[in-house]
């Protein structure tokens, strides 16, 4: 079976992989680049496990082809950390508690970042509906919002 | 076994520490199931039903074979049919003969979505041709969906050879009725002799699912000798691979179960789908294969919990003493039988101390898909009704709704109608301290009301064992067996041990071992993770305590009756009258190799003694009368755990299990067609909430510890989400003062009652 | 009705600069080859090319955001994929003659961040704004929204409300058609063999005028729209409704546009009594269904209600109190 050969930057580096034509973004990065963080709850769109970013804008990678990131830029949980220096979410999460099963906080966070690189001091309700796209089954989403509105005070030094 | 508990200074338990699994988790780095990949996999499909009901007359999957790329095919012929054997699993009962039925179809179908066939294939693509290539050549039947409709003599039957259990003489015919129970106290005749008021209503609920995040995902190994290695989410390996022997008929040792990190199961997590068809394409295919479901799988052929009809009568004294109390419970057991009516028949009353009770439960089966555990399984749909009822008679006495339920309170010493005679509980504690909560007082504007419910759950003990490693520098491994279903039960259980060694929490490491690391533990369900995993291990620490105090005796030469340990170093007992230099943990740890070896601590209990938990929640309402979408303006929870072991996780169950009961309560439903399939498989119409449907939930912890845990625990995870759909339902009352009856209470229900409500006003 | 509201067409990356031309990928079905291709053509010109000869077994991927789960699910399976979204005319967005025309694959993102069409036509944005989460309107287009052809699609009332016209090209050439002209039923369009939507025109407006875009959702985010409703209006100086057009989704088989409803509001102050009469009169055109998303009675009790508070949405942005 003839596939296509797509060169992508993911978290910075130059990768390259094989897919089928209807083979997704997020099959290409959790089976051809083993980039696992990226989760899969539904597949169409509706839980936002699998967000990451493509060319700066926040995506569902189940509803982008992996034909289609030919030449772009993708950015995943996996790269969020800097080295040994968690990103502020990530460690307001932990300090909150805002994850328990943990299946939704990869999506979570990337969509929670990409909420605060636009706007650094949300409110509460611009949080609740940024993050709308982005279901938990566990928390409630209590501690998440917290986190996110923590986080978003420490990053602006307020 | 139990273990007394003993108020003792704390340093470690009631902190909020980070959890073990945290950073891997905000990471990416955690390993969930599908993250697991092995050398090489193939990839497994299951063919499933398109009918409701119906015979399946043959299976021809010989053009499937022949695709290239298509490794191994199994059907029905592939396992061996099983006798009626009864097994606990979770909180429900299993039946051997029916798990094999459900896992592969055999003679019919019973539901949208009955797994026929399963293939494993060189790539997901072509397994998927390959499913397309299998005929099947059904009889379509007649079905039924409602449970009412399925407890008439004259509906379509799903089990020819079923007769409705629990009732004399033995039925002549067969019935979708699988089982009848009563539970009765005292004289509901009586009872309602003495009542001033009477109050008989209906409810009808829909089946909601579990909508864990993750769906099902398995990966498979069928060695060339014979073993079984299976890497599954799961709420409890040990049940997993007990199972796995029964159906696939191999010996529990040769199957080793790891238990990976589990994107939320909830009770639905409890039950085996794709494993043993993994594990028999691994077999035929001599090569391991990995089974991921979709989101549209899981909705159409895992466990919802059932949906339901709840008939309550309920008599009460003026002053408001609840003289008796009658329900008929009738769940929908989905396509076997075994559904959670009996659990909600021993939870339906059991918030009160009741002289007249008589609760009567039907487990009946319907061409749904097989039920499964979800939350404090049936509770909430019984106590729908009963809160309901209970406000209603407040309201018409002029009772506050809290001093109602105070009046009738159940407390230590009350005699329950399903046996027990309820120890220490802090359901009084729970009702004033909602009572005195500001959130009980803050004024309500126009369309807005108040509503106040009630919840209870047992918790559970049952089968746990745990190790723990002295490390040689002094550090010490935990091993437990139960699952961390994600509450934090590896931080909660490290911590108790750390607050046992009187060490420092980083310094034990909680790890989930698989199957051949313990021996056998039941399934994470019923709130007994932290209750008797912490028992566990507890008992584990102190073992190896006692080890660590006998080793010190023998390098210090003193008798071991004069050590004993204390912060964490084990010192001359009080009153020994022995003097000794005292040994840290790590000193004996560095000495262990050669004054005798390695000291572990291990237990194998049966814990017993679980307390039971009971919650009383506020729910604040606004009420569009336009269109009849209900707002949740606040929502508060009063709950007695017994202790809180890691309060924000606590916190944790509180807010999560809020939202799974506002979900149930506002608009979460399976939809059935005429034709009995599925027409909302998918988190786009199934509507779980989103972060901007809900407040956030304010969370009162109360703490009556359990005399039967060594730190107080009852479990927490369960009563949260008992209360919500009553609480929410008393609160649109309060708003509009329409009373919703029937669950979801979607807009349109919801706008349709308004306008009911408003003929009738007209009509008087 | 249709499943799923959201949008075939989408947004194109950023620095794609070469044209590709991937090699033909085949799935096996059972004995026959099927080949599932994948263009991504830089003209107009290609593009029709390709639609053209695919003899109508080819689909137009811009967001993909509806494709890909009609692929997923099986519900169609073509043997071409045309990514459109590197081609110059269905990516920009730019003023003409007072008003503004954007790429038909212009992501619903890149709408709801321009500044000039969210002040010209905000009941237009508010509309985009409800296509789905943050995630999907990344992806998602305007025009997929239009020729996927849900009758619940939430940007197509407003841009019926505003009178938006389409630009559409295929092998006889261009022409311009008013929106409303475009859905014909659930999964259905006007657009001839070979056709395709390029751009979409949000005219110029008249001072004094609002307009506005509500839908019920049982949920605040996440839905389908159970009715849909846009209203445009413009005032004169004395505060009295000159022209309307009001439109509702999801009653019927494809977007309403209702003279009748307009009419209800043309000529009055728009007053309490004005507005029950714009509310009967949505109320009455509508011809919904029992789905799982809602039921008859309740589609057409709450379309009217939508249609009124639209409207005093609509009237508030005209006299330039929000």
């Amino acid at each position: 079976m003839s596939k296509h050969r797509v060169t992508a930057t993911v978290n910075g580096d130059a990768v390259e992989f094989l897919c089928e034509t209807g083979e997704t973004l997020l099959e290409a990065l959790r089976d051809e680049l083993q980039l696992t963080g990226t989760k899969e709850g539904c597949g169409t769109g509706d839980c936002g496990a699998c967000s990451v970013m493509l060319d700066g804008r926040l995506v569902c990678s189940c509803l982008v082809l992996g034909v289609e990131a030919q030449g772009k830029t993708i950015e995943t949980v996996e790269g969020m950390a800097k080295g040994d220096e968690l990103h502020p979410l990530q460690r307001k999460f932990l300090e909150h508690a805002a994850l328990q099963c943990g299946i939704c906080t990869p999506g979570m966070l990337i969509s929670a970042r990409a909420l605060l690189e636009r706007n650094p001091d949300p409110t509460e309700e611009e949080v609740r509906y940024w993050l709308a796209g982005n279901l938990c089954r566990c928390t409630g989403y209590h501690k998440i919002v917290e986190a996110v509105l923590d986080a978003a005070r420490e990053m602006r030094g307020a | 076994m139990t273990v007394k508990y003993q108020e003792k200074p704390l340093k470690i338990v009631g902190t909020r520490p980070l959890r073990p699994d945290g950073v891997d988790k905000v990471t990416g780095r955690a390993r969930y199931a599908a993250d697991y990949n092995l050398p090489g996999q193939l990839i497994g499909k299951v063919l499933r039903s398109p009918h409701a009901h119906a015979r399946i007359k043959s299976i021809d999957t010989s053009k499937a074979a022949a695709l290239p790329g298509v490794k191994a095919l199994v059907t029905r012929d592939d396992f061996a049919d099983m006798p009626v054997e009864y097994a606990a699993s979770g909180e429900l009962t299993i039946n051997f003969r029916d798990v094999t039925r459900n896992m592969m179809a055999r003679e019919k179908v019973f539901y949208d979505g009955h797994p026929v066939a399963a293939v494993a294939a060189t790539s997901a693509s072509i397994a998927r041709e390959a499913l397309k290539l299998i005929k099947v050549e059904y009889e379509v039947l007649p079905h039924v969906i409602d449970v009412l409709e399925a407890m008439k003599p004259d509906a379509p039957l799903l089990h020819e050879h079923q007769f409705t259990d629990g009732v004399t003489p033995k039925p002549d015919k067969p019935s979708n009725v699988a089982k009848r129970m009563v539970f009765a106290l005292g004289s509901l005749e009586e009872g309602f002799k003495q009542a001033d008021l009477v109050i008989e209503r209906e409810f009808n609920t829909k089946p909601v699912h579990q909508g864990y995040i993750e769906p099902q995902a398995c990966v498979a190994s069928y060695t060339e000798d014979g073993q079984v290695e299976l890497w599954t989410g799961t709420q409890g390996h040990f049940v997993f691979r007990a199972q796995l022997a029964k159906v696939l008929q191999m010996d529990v040792s040769k199957i080793r179960v790891t238990a990976t990190e589990l994107g939320g199961g909830f009770g639905g997590k409890n039950n085996i789908y794709n494993e043993p068809l993994a594990i028999a394409l691994s077999r035929k295919s001599h090569r391991p294969v990995k089974m991921v479901m979709t989101r549209e799988e899981v909705f159409r052929a895992t466990g919802p919990t059932s949906g339901a009809n709840v008939k309550i009568k309920m008599g009460c004294t003026r002053d408001g003493r609840i003289t008796a109390a009658d329900a008929e419970l009738n769940f929908q057991a989905g396509a076997f039988a075994g559904s959670s009516v009996g659990m909600a028949s021993m939870c339906t009353f059991t918030r009160y101390d009741l002289d007249n009770v008589r609760v009567v439960g039907n487990d009946v089966t319907v061409n749904r898909p097989k039920v499964a555990a979800y939350r404090a399984p049936g509770a909430p749909i019984a106590v729908f009704g009963v809160e309901s009822v209970i406000d209603e008679m407040a309201r018409k006495l002029g009772i506050d709704p809290i001093d109602f339920r105070l009046k009738n309170a159940a407390k230590e010493g009350t005699q329950t109608y399903y046996g027990p005679t309820l120890g220490p509980i802090g359901f009084v504690e729970t009702l004033n301290r909602a009572k005195a909560h500001p959130n009980y007082r803050l004024p309500l504007g126009p369309d807005q009301g108040r509503g106040i419910a009630t919840g209870f759950w047992f918790n559970i003990g049952k089968e746990t064992s745990s190790t723990v490693h002295v490390n040689e520098d002094g550090t010490v491994t935990l091993i437990i067996g139960i699952v961390d279903v994600a509450g934090g039960t590896r931080a909660t259980m490290a911590m108790m041990v750390a607050e046992e060694f009187g060490i420092d929490y980083d310094k034990v490491r909680p790890v989930v071992g698989d199957t051949s690391a313990l021996g056998f533990n039941f399934i994470t369900a019923g709130s007994r993770g932290t209750f008797a995993g912490g028992m566990a291990a507890v008992l584990a620490a102190r073992d190896a305590m006692e080890k660590l105090c006998r080793r010190v005796a023998r390098i210090r030469d003193v008798p071991p009756e004069a050590v004993a340990w204390k912060d964490g170093r084990a010192q001359p007992a009080e009153g020994s009258g022995t003097q000794f230099k005292p040994m840290s943990l790590e000193e004996i740890a560095r000495e262990a190799g050669r004054t005798g070896g390695t000291i572990s601590g291990h237990s194998e209990i049966n814990a017993e003694g679980a307390g039971p938990g009971f919650g009383t929640h506020i729910a604040d309402v606004e009420v569009d009368r336009e269109t009849g979408s209900i707002k949740i303006l606040r929502y508060t929870i009063v709950q007695d755990v017994g202790k809180a072991i890691h309060p924000a996780y606590v916190e944790g169950q509180f807010e999560g299990g809020a939202v799974q009961g506002i979900g149930w309560a506002l608009n979460e439903e399976y939809v059935y067609g005429a034709d009995g399939v599925l027409q909302n498989p998918g988190f786009l119409d199934y509507r779980v909430p989103v972060a901007s449907d809900v407040p956030f939930i304010d969370s009162v912890i109360v703490e009556v510890p359990n005399p039967n845990h060594p730190y107080g625990v009852r479990g927490c995870g369960e009563v949260p989400i008992i209360a919500p759909m009553a609480a929410i339902s008393n609160a649109v009352e309060n708003a509009i003062g329409v009373r919703l009856r029937e669950q979801p209470m979607s807009p349109p229900r919801v706008l349709k009652a308004i306008e009911a409500a408003a003929l009738a006003t007209t009509q008087d | 009705m249709l499943a799923s509201h959201r949008l075939s067409l989408a947004w194109i990356g950023r620095g794609v600069e070469i044209e590709r031309k991937f090699v033909p990928c085949t799935i096996k079905k059972g004995s026959e080859m099927i080949e599932m291709r994948y263009e991504a053509p830089r003209t107009l010109k290609a593009a029709v090319a390709l639609l053209a000869a695919a003899n109508g077994r080819a689909k137009v991927l811009a967001g993909g955001t509806d494709l890909l789960i009609q692929m997923r699910s099986g519900r169609i399976d073509p043997e071409l994929l045309i990514d459109v979204k590197c081609i110059p005319e269905l990516r920009t967005i730019a003023e003409e003659k007072g008003g503004y025309r954007f790429g038909a694959a212009v992501s619903a993102m890149e709408l709801v961040e321009h500044e000039g069409l969210a002040r010209m036509w905000p009941g237009v944005i508010d509309a985009v704004k409800l296509i789905g989460s943050i995630q999907v309107k990344g992806r998602a287009t305007v025009g997929g929204n239009l020729c996927n052809a849900s009758p619940a699609a939430d940007s197509v009332p407003a841009l019926v409300a505003a009178g938006a016209l389409a630009r559409i090209i295929g092998p006889g050439g261009r022409r311009e058609v008013p929106v409303e002209e475009i859905p014909a039923g659930p999964g259905l369009t006007s657009l001839r063999a070979g056709e395709m939507v390029v751009s979409i025109l949000l005219p110029k407006r008249p001072q004094r005028s609002g307009d506005a875009y509500l839908r019920f959702t049982p949920r605040t985010e996440m839905d389908i729209a159970v009715v849909g409703a846009g209203v445009n209006l413009t005032l004169n100086a004395k505060g009295v409704c000159s022209r309307a057009r009001v439109s509702l989704g999801a009653v019927a088989e494809r977007v309403l546009l209702l003279p009748d409803a307009a009419a209800a509001l043309i000529g009055q102050r728009v007053d309490a009594a004005a507005l029950e009469r714009l509310a009967a009169a949505a109320s009455a055109a509508c011809r919904p269904i029992d789905d799982k998303r809602g039921t008859k009675e309740y589609r057409i009790k709450v379309a009217g209600v939508m249609a009124r508070r639209a409207a005093q949405i609509a009237v508030k942005r005209a006299k330039g109190e929000v």
